[in-house]
């Protein structure tokens, strides 16, 4: 941090500032020394704050019309869609946002993976966005179930009664979330109280994930640790705010695409039929940035085993920087972990095919083998290629190299063009 | 404080804890227990269902505490071959005669043991009920016998009240 000796140029600023020291954070964001290798795999931190505001913002003016009530839900929805004015592009916005925010949390998560932006002494950062991530599913989630449609109540049936699983209190704790003895509407209330609060600590957590990175600052291409500010830094504002900007631009072009062009075609018609106790649709899917989790519960033949299985293939991640014994950050000095990476980004792209396929024959077959390799890539693979992989010097910084002064980067480009030429 | 013998304070401490987790306690259990079955839901705990339509090899569906609850006047093709299977090949093994306390009846939750999914009737491979969520088959007396489900579909507390009338709960 670079900024411990501001002080605003005017005399009120300076009063202001000298009791609350707004101007000062205001000064860190703006000067904040950042990587200038940053790639575009960087800039979708800025995305997903647009994001959560955005379904933030779509979700208080949703509430406003929405009724949470199991008689009156579905109908609401509907008269949100057709009577409420812009009613139809508010819910397509909220709706579609849920699928854009994981996009963006997916592409931020495997870029930590393949630059190993989770290791120290980032770890922190790395869990609190555990948790958000968690959060974000819960909300997620929870927001499915209220419009009240046939995949709404069958996807809450389905996921509260994970909780079954448990030994014991299981039952217990599945009745205590329902408010009853089957999903109806204590769920449907409490759900949506649930759902409105959880973007606010998502926030909250948002605030520590980044102050926490704004601790060692940002991990890089590179993955070396940088002197800041430096020859290797440029100031957050204007370079990366413009560069995050020109992102967030092409991203809304997409989501406006799915907004505008084919609103549906990431949710299931199933859930324009209201809410139904006594019939199950023939297929029960999750949203698609579930399915991968889906999956695994579902290639575990044993119920509890099941559910363990899905819980720890999240919870996992949590542990990760102490998996991975690699000392070297980026992938691009990792020729083995290089790989075992775009493996395992295919084997969570086949777990989420097969989560949306029905669980038999050789679905099922595949279903199981990735996920034993899932497991496998974080239990055996990253502990192992720690000690195992000959990785590639490293340069001293950022500038060095490009203007040409690094001996390190002459070693990497021999060894490169010598395991070339074997 | 290498001393290990508790001052007088050490006692007001743990005696201020104390009481300070038995106050969290009695202020926290109110909010959690809110969440539990309230008493109208409660009040909802039995239904009479008049079953003197239902013909042989049918079975009706009819909501108890929102849940769905399969009546089935099972046929006698139906009891024998119910009443024939061995325990050994059950995964969750249960006489039909204790599930069917009269065989032409079976009245059972139609909830999947899996994850609580209907499952639909007359499908699977044990002529019984197949669950469409994650591929459970159960037999003609509601026993679990392929799948990921551990126990057979449930059969509530009921009565005949008369001839024609079922009482659940």
């Amino acid at each position: 941090m670079s900024d411990h000796n501001y002080t605003p140029s005017s005399k009120v600023g300076k009063w202001f500032n000298d009791r609350l020291p707004l101007l000062t954070l205001a000064n860190h964001l703006t000067d904040y020394p950042t990587p200038k290798n940053l790639n575009y795999w960087w800039t979708f931190g800025g995305i997903l704050t647009f994001c959560l505001i955005t379904q933030i913002v779509t979700g208080l003016t949703l509430a406003m019309h929405y009724i949470a009530h199991a008689d009156m839900a579905f109908e609401s929805v509907e008269h949100i869609m057709r009577d409420v004015n812009y009613g139809w592009l508010i819910r397509y916005i909220h709706a579609n946002g849920a699928s854009m925010f994981f996009l963006a949390v997916y592409i931020h998560i495997f870029r930590s993976l393949f630059y190993g932006s989770y290791k120290s002494p980032r770890e922190i950062i790395w869990i609190i966005g555990i948790i958000i991530y968690l959060l974000m599913m819960a909300a997620a989630f929870m927001g499915y179930v209220l419009p009240w449609g046939q995949m709404s109540f069958w996807g809450a049936t389905v996921i509260t009664n994970l909780f079954s699983a448990i030994p014991l209190v299981g039952e217990g704790i599945v009745t205590w979330l329902w408010g009853g003895y089957s999903v109806d509407n204590p769920t449907l209330t409490r759900f949506f109280t649930l759902h409105y609060l959880i973007p606010f600590l998502i926030l909250g957590l948002v605030v520590l994930h980044i102050w926490a990175l704004h601790v060692p600052g940002n991990n890089n291409p590179v993955g070396i640790d940088i002197k800041k500010p430096s020859k290797d830094t440029v100031p957050f504002h204007p370079y990366i705010v413009i560069k995050d900007g020109f992102a967030l631009l092409m991203f809304m072009i997409v989501f406006a695409f799915f907004v505008f062009y084919s609103p549906n075609i990431l949710g299931h018609a199933d859930n324009y039929i209201e809410a139904n106790p006594m019939v199950t649709p023939a297929h029960i899917v999750p949203e698609w940035y579930l399915l991968p989790f889906y999956a695994i519960l579902r290639s575990v033949p044993d119920k509890l085993l099941g559910v363990v299985a899905m819980l720890s293939a999240i919870l996992i991640l949590a542990v990760l920087p102490w998996l991975d014994t690699s000392k070297i950050r980026s992938a691009v000095f990792r020729p083995l972990y290089k790989q075992f990476y775009w493996i395992l980004v295919a084997d969570v792209l086949i777990l989420g095919y097969m989560g949306a396929m029905p669980a038999e024959g050789l679905y099922l077959l595949i279903a199981r083998v990735a996920t034993a390799y899932y497991f496998l890539h974080f239990l055996v693979v990253l502990p192992v290629l720690g000690f195992k992989e000959k990785t590639l010097p490293v340069p001293l910084s950022i500038t060095e190299p490009i203007l040409g002064g690094s001996p390190d980067l002459v070693i990497a480009k021999n060894d490169k063009r010598d395991a070339k030429l074997k | 404080m290498s001393e290990k013998k508790p001052k007088r304070r050490d006692f007001l401490f743990t005696a201020s804890y104390a009481v300070g987790a038995v106050g969290v306690g009695a202020v926290v259990w109110p909010l959690i227990d809110q969440m539990n079955p309230d008493a109208s839901v409660k009040a909802l705990a039995s239904t009479e269902v008049d079953v003197s339509s239902v013909k042989p090899g049918n079975t009706i569906t009819v909501l108890w505490r929102g849940k769905p609850v399969f009546i089935r006047r099972r046929t006698q093709d139906e009891i024998s071959e119910a009443r024939s299977v061995k325990m050994e090949d059950l995964i969750h093994p249960e006489k039909d005669e204790d599930r069917a306390k009269n065989p032409e009846w079976l009245v059972m939750l139609g909830v999947c043991t899996h994850l609580g999914c209907v499952p639909l009737n007359d499908k699977g491979d044990y002529d019984g009920w197949f669950c469409p969520c994650h591929g459970s088959h159960y037999d003609i007396s509601g026993r679990i016998r392929k799948g990921p489900a551990p126990l057979n579909m449930e059969v509530p507390k009921y009565e005949f009240v008369n001839s024609n009338t079922i009482k659940i709960g």
